[in-house]
């Protein structure tokens, strides 16, 4: 077991949800998969998938729903399997 | 009542642009500011900044309560909203005035009426405009559908009455294949937006899209001519003309009469735009909306008749009416603009962040550059990618693209990169300079463009 991170890929607004009507991607205590999406950014009008570098358990997000993020910004912590 | 002191409700080129009309008018000015604007060029120049709320457009420029506390806190008497964000929100217009402000557009009912699609529709065929031949209203039946087909003719489009922004759409060809796709889309508008209601409607194949600015003052409207803004990616236009050199003298005429009566007709106060697509092989045109704000592309009408639109916007909303009458608009020459966006056009136009090291901006006769920018500007990601518009004015449209191609060699923005080199493409494009496009025509070009560029010896003696 070890902490890791998961980090915007670019400046923006950071999305926990799909859609404003739709649940979360993930919640603190969910596991993720590599390569699996955990949220969205969006840098002018454009929206990016953030995306788990490695696999592992989400122990919590560090930055809330629609929360202005720069870029490399820690957006949730993990701790990987 | 002369107007006192002004609240710009908006950012960017355009509250720039609204600033420097208002200060003319010996106005005092406020700025609504998110956090991320505090250091923008409007911010710098207006006599006040309210910072209205974080970053997020849903917490700042697009919250109603946030922009109203911020007019009270200011003492403002009036407020502009530029365009996008509230600049078309009924309900905001009407909570502006009920707090004693005046609100520089139409009023709350204009904007609604305009805004409702089939309201729209049926106000412009009220007023003598052509609307794009379709069902009146909902189609219940695939039987209903296919008699009303053969009026209509084809190709045509069935959309879902529930849809919109492009959803929802299916182009048929021919009777044979109509009953089954009216029954699939009526399947389709179902399951996508809970209602199985659709309607039809010609489909214009080859159009271009045509607007009239149009100005009135509840009273008298007059239009100040058209633009040609066909050169569009993904609905987005890119480079917009004035007048549209497509139109006979005749069918201008006809068009922009159209565009003023409707507006008179609905008493229409301030600045607002008709738009209609054009049909250039058989001279249909068709309402296809109204936009009841002031547009981006405005500085193009500006440069051909000599009106400042938002200082006449302005005027009007101060109670001054319209202090021009329709024979007193006249065309002069020819202008083009080009939306200067920070979009790696090579890179499949991804945003292109940073700051502005190097800013050379264009200049000379003829040349306007509407901007936000400032050597040593560090652009925001929460926003939209116009960095600003590059307008010119000169005798003809050949005259203008030349000037057009000058202009943009001036342009320097590094590192950031910018939609500039694909208009330096565009301004040598053989079917660019013979108005041989369409509202497809753009994006279908791309590929070719961007690859034969590419290709091009220029690449390495940039450096």
């Amino acid at each position: 077991m070890s902490n890791a991170s998961i980090q915007a890929p670019v400046p923006g607004v950071f999305y926990r949800r799909p859609a404003p009507d739709q649940p979360p991607f993930k919640e603190a205590g969910d596991s993720v998969a590599v390569g699996e999406v955990i949220g969205l950014v969006e840098v002018m009008k454009t929206f990016y998938e953030v995306k788990a570098e490695q696999a592992g358990t989400i122990t919590e997000f560090l930055v809330e729903n629609e929360g202005a993020v720069t870029a490399g910004q820690v957006l949730a912590s993990l701790t990987s399997a | 009542m002369p107007l006192r002191k002004l609240l710009i409700a908006n950012r960017g080129e355009i509250a720039v642009r609204l600033l420097r009309a208002a200060r003319e008018r010996g106005l005092a000015t406020v700025l609504a500011a998110s956090e991320a604007d505090r250091d923008s060029l409007a911010a710098g120049l207006a006599d006040e900044v309210e910072i209205i709320g974080p970053p997020p457009v849903r917490k700042s420029y697009l919250d109603p309560a946030a922009i109203l506390a911020a007019a009270e806190r200011s003492g403002a008497d009036a407020l502009h909203p530029g365009y996008g964000f509230l600049s078309e929100n009924a309900a905001f217009a009407d909570e502006v005035r009920e707090a004693g402000l005046v609100f520089v557009g139409p009023t709350g009912d204009t904007i609604r009426r305009m805004g409702d699609k089939a309201a729209a529709r049926r106000t412009a065929a009220e007023a003598g405009v052509p609307v794009v031949p379709g069902s009146e209203g909902r189609v219940e039946d695939p039987e209903e559908a296919a008699r009303l087909a053969g009026e209509i003719g084809y190709p045509l489009m069935i959309k879902a009455a529930a849809g919109g922004g492009g959803r929802g759409i299916r182009v048929v060809h021919d009777a044979a294949e109509l009953r089954d796709q009216a029954l699939r889309a009526q399947a389709e508008a179902e399951a996508a937006f809970g209602d199985r209601g659709i309607y039809l409607e010609k489909y214009i194949e080859r159009a271009r899209h045509i607007e009239v600015q149009v100005l009135g003052d509840g009273e008298r409207a007059i239009h100040l001519f058209e633009r040609e803004c066909t050169l569009q990616r993904r609905h987005q236009k890119v480079w917009e003309e004035a007048p549209s050199a497509s139109l006979t003298p005749e069918k201008r005429e006809e068009l922009c009469a159209a565009a003023a009566r409707l507006a008179e007709g609905i008493g229409y106060s301030g600045a607002g735009t008709v738009e209609f697509i054009y049909d250039d092989r058989t001279g249909d045109f068709f309402f296809l909306e109204m936009n009841t704000r002031l547009q981006v592309e405005h500085p193009t009408t500006e440069m051909v008749t000599g009106v400042d639109l938002v200082r006449a916007m302005l005027g009007i909303a101060g109670g001054e009416g319209l202090q021009l009458r329709q024979e007193e608009v006249v065309l002069r020459g020819h202008s083009i603009e080009v939306r200067i966006n920070a979009e790696d056009y090579r890179n499949q136009f991804f945003p292109s962040l940073g700051r502005v090291d190097h800013l050379r901006l264009p200049g000379g006769p003829g040349v306007r550059f509407d901007t936000l920018l400032y050597p040593g500007y560090d652009i925001p990601p929460f926003y939209d990618s116009l960095l600003g518009k590059l307008i010119v004015h000169d005798l003809d449209r050949e005259h203008a693209l030349g000037r057009l191609r000058a202009a943009l060699g001036e342009l320097d923005t590094a590192p950031v990169v910018t939609t500039a080199g694909l208009f330096s493409l565009l301004v040598e494009d053989p079917d660019v300079r013979a108005l041989r496009f369409d509202t497809q025509w753009l994006e279908q070009r791309l590929p070719g463009l961007l690859e034969e560029a590419g290709a091009a010896p220029t690449e390495t003696t940039t450096r």
